[in-house]
């Protein structure tokens, strides 16, 4: 097979050195910012591989960043270890967990499954607070070590660049078609020897790690505490809508997805008229309805749409 | 003449589903739990205390089940936002009882308001998106947000208090004591849910919107007008959650997030019954509000933090060994 240079190549390299570049451009308030729409993105990514390309719908993807979120703060707290040695314990401990949930969630479908998730969203958080002990109770736990701005950025988009590459890597060959086939008709992926046990613990694996290295990073951000309610059933619907906007089933808008939950809240508390913390959440519900309504396939779709509108032209 | 008949052949959304499967484990288990309530309340009084405790919680999760059972049966979605839109209903009520309506007045006048926000909810935001499932939940969801933002903004976030409906009287049976409170939220569910039954099963309008839940293209044919149907469903839908709102009021007074908990055991109860099912809703919704009260008084490791968690272990469990609820039936489908 002849090696093809990728449709999308030159503009993920510009986006790749803008992203680059912008740190040295930034204060240190908004290199977290952006270290934050990074980790976004990173999350957007995992819960789109599950459910945008493999069609299983996943409203818990806040449990599995609080699991590698704890990872990072247990870690360094009982065992001061390293914190970017953290992040492959907690994307390796996640991929665990997303096969162990694969596993019982093969028997559901559509809601069943959207609910399960969901019941695993709510209870998660709820772990810390029981074994307060362990894990710090409300009050959370401290990582033993915290970091500088420029670090955190520098942490939060190479992850997310790797983990890019990855997903891209995963997806475009052999993995990708079987999770597409999975995702377009069961009974015929089936039908030509695919797998569905494999492949779906596989893809909630591979999502929960990515939601796993978004939870450690998480948890660095906010200054090295792991609290439940940063993990909160609100974490996992702002994934659900970011990952909608950016369009399901397409690796384009992961980026204006992840900077529409990340940057939304930032810029409409200071809206007019109603800029209070609760006037973001009237802002983000009413502009969540009208893409929906107005632009059914998210971004990638919009893209896809002009792309062909400029063919056609 | 075949072209002719094939052209007329109506394309069927779904299988048909004529009645909802109870198999006989199932009946068995649940007359063996009745049993085993009847005799422990028998035996002793802070058993029975607790149980009906649990029965007056577990007939909120109830009504709010069957909003989201009702929903679903006729749009194959959940409604994330069915929680707060109870919620936006009670601090209506909250608001009308200020401007110096009486309780009762005010509640009736909340129902009306709330079977009209439920329709023109479902016109203005669910119907644009009604072709995708997945749109109308991330929708729901957005709707969750603005109406928690609309209320906390309007009404801030701290504690308010409305008017005891039943008052704080309680009764002493024997050596037990039930609140006044506890039997009035179940009387007034009961009555609304059974309402509601006799609405679907003796009007023209109920068979209407049975039909076109049930097969919307045959429906729309035999002239019902399924859309219409389809937002007086989320009216209907708003109504009980309402009532479900205003029930949940005396015990957790009004704050913006006094539903959220509530639809979670409200998703576990429509879940455990099998979503397709309203009789499934109703028992899920009891019987769990019962096992919820009970594991608390008698099981020490079960602590309040771990309600929650106990509810979704319960409803998993049952869920892997009867994926589609306890009176759910396993959907066939032509591929």
């Amino acid at each position: 097979m002849r090696w093809r240079i990728p449709a999308g190549l030159p503009v993920a390299l510009v986006v790749a050195a803008v992203l680059a570049v912008l740190p040295f451009e930034l204060s240190g308030y908004h290199q977290v910012l952006a270290a934050h729409v990074g980790i976004y993105f990173i999350a957007i990514l995992g819960l789109n591989i599950l459910t945008g390309y493999t069609g299983q719908i996943s409203i818990g993807h806040g449990a599995f960043m609080a699991i590698g979120g704890y990872t990072t703060a247990v870690m360094s707290h009982y065992h001061h270890t390293n914190l970017v040695l953290t992040l492959p314990l907690a994307f390796a401990l996640a991929f665990a967990c997303g096969v162990l949930v694969g596993i019982p969630a093969l028997r559901f479908s559509g809601v069943y499954l959207a609910l399960a998730t969901f019941a695993l969203a709510v209870s998660v958080p709820q772990l810390a607070l029981k074994f307060s002990k362990f894990l710090g109770g409300s009050n959370g736990l401290e990582t033993s070590k915290t970091v500088s701005h420029a670090w955190l950025y520098a942490a939060c988009w190479s992850c997310a660049a790797i983990l890019f590459v990855v997903a891209w890597l995963l997806l475009r060959g052999r993995t990708g078609r079987a999770f597409r086939a999975v995702r377009d008709s069961e009974l015929a992926a089936v039908s030509t020897g695919i797998s569905l046990p494999i492949y779906k613990t596989l893809a909630f694996g591979v999502s929960a790690a990515f939601a796993g290295v978004a939870g450690s990073l998480f948890v660095i951000e906010t200054n090295g505490f792991a609290q439940p309610n940063e993990f909160g059933v609100i974490l996992s619907l702002q994934i659900l809508i970011g990952a909608a906007v950016a369009g399901l089933g397409s690796l384009r808008g992961v980026l204006v997805g992840a900077l529409f939950i990340g940057l939304l809240p930032e810029i409409s508390s200071s809206a007019p008229l109603i800029g209070s913390a609760h006037g973001q959440d009237v802002v983000f519900g009413l502009i969540v309805i009208a893409i929906m309504i107005l632009l059914p396939n998210g971004v990638a779709g919009l893209l896809a749409r002009l792309a062909r509108l400029r063919a056609r032209a | 003449m075949v072209e002719l008949a094939r052209r007329f052949t109506i394309r069927e959304r779904r299988p048909r589903q004529a009645r909802t499967g109870v198999s006989v484990p199932v009946l068995a288990g649940l007359a063996a739990a009745c049993v085993f309530l009847v005799i422990g309340c028998l035996s002793s009084g802070i058993f029975a205390q607790q149980t009906v405790a649990g029965l007056a919680q577990g007939v909120i999760f109830s009504s709010l089940a069957l909003s989201l059972v009702l929903i679903y049966r006729a749009t194959e979605v959940i409604n994330f936002a069915q929680g707060e839109m109870a919620m936006a209903t009670t601090y209506t009520a909250y608001q009308l009882t200020r401007w110096g309506l009486g309780y009762w007045p005010a509640f009736f006048l909340t129902l009306v308001i709330a079977f009209v926000f439920g329709v023109v909810v479902q016109v203005a935001v669910i119907r644009p998106v009604q072709h995708s499932v997945i749109a109308v939940v991330i929708v729901t969801v957005g709707l969750f947000l603005l109406i928690d933002g609309l209320v906390t903004w309007r009404f801030g976030a701290d504690l308010k208090f409305m008017p005891a409906p039943f008052g704080n009287a309680v009764y002493h049976v024997g050596d037990v004591t039930f609140a006044r409170q506890d039997l009035g939220t179940l009387i007034v569910s009961i009555v609304s849910v059974l309402l509601l039954w006799l609405l679907f099963k003796y009007t023209k309008l109920g068979l209407a919107m049975r039909a076109a839940a049930l097969r919307p293209a045959a429906a729309a044919l035999a002239g019902v007008r399924v859309n219409w149907m389809l937002a007086i469903g989320w009216g209907l839908a708003a109504v009980l959650g309402a009532v479900a709102g205003l029930m949940t009021e005396p015990t957790q007074f009004l704050q913006p997030t006094m539903m959220q908990a509530v639809l979670l055991y409200a998703f576990a109860a429509a879940v455990l019954g099998g979503l397709e099912s309203p009789a499934g809703a109703v028992i899920g919704g009891l019987a769990l509000g019962v096992f919820l009260n009970l594991t608390g008084q008698y099981v020490g490791f079960a602590t309040s933090e771990l309600r929650l968690p106990i509810a979704f272990a319960v409803l998993l469990g049952v869920l892997l060994l009867k994926p589609t609820g306890l009176f759910g039936r396993k959907k066939v489908r032509r591929v």
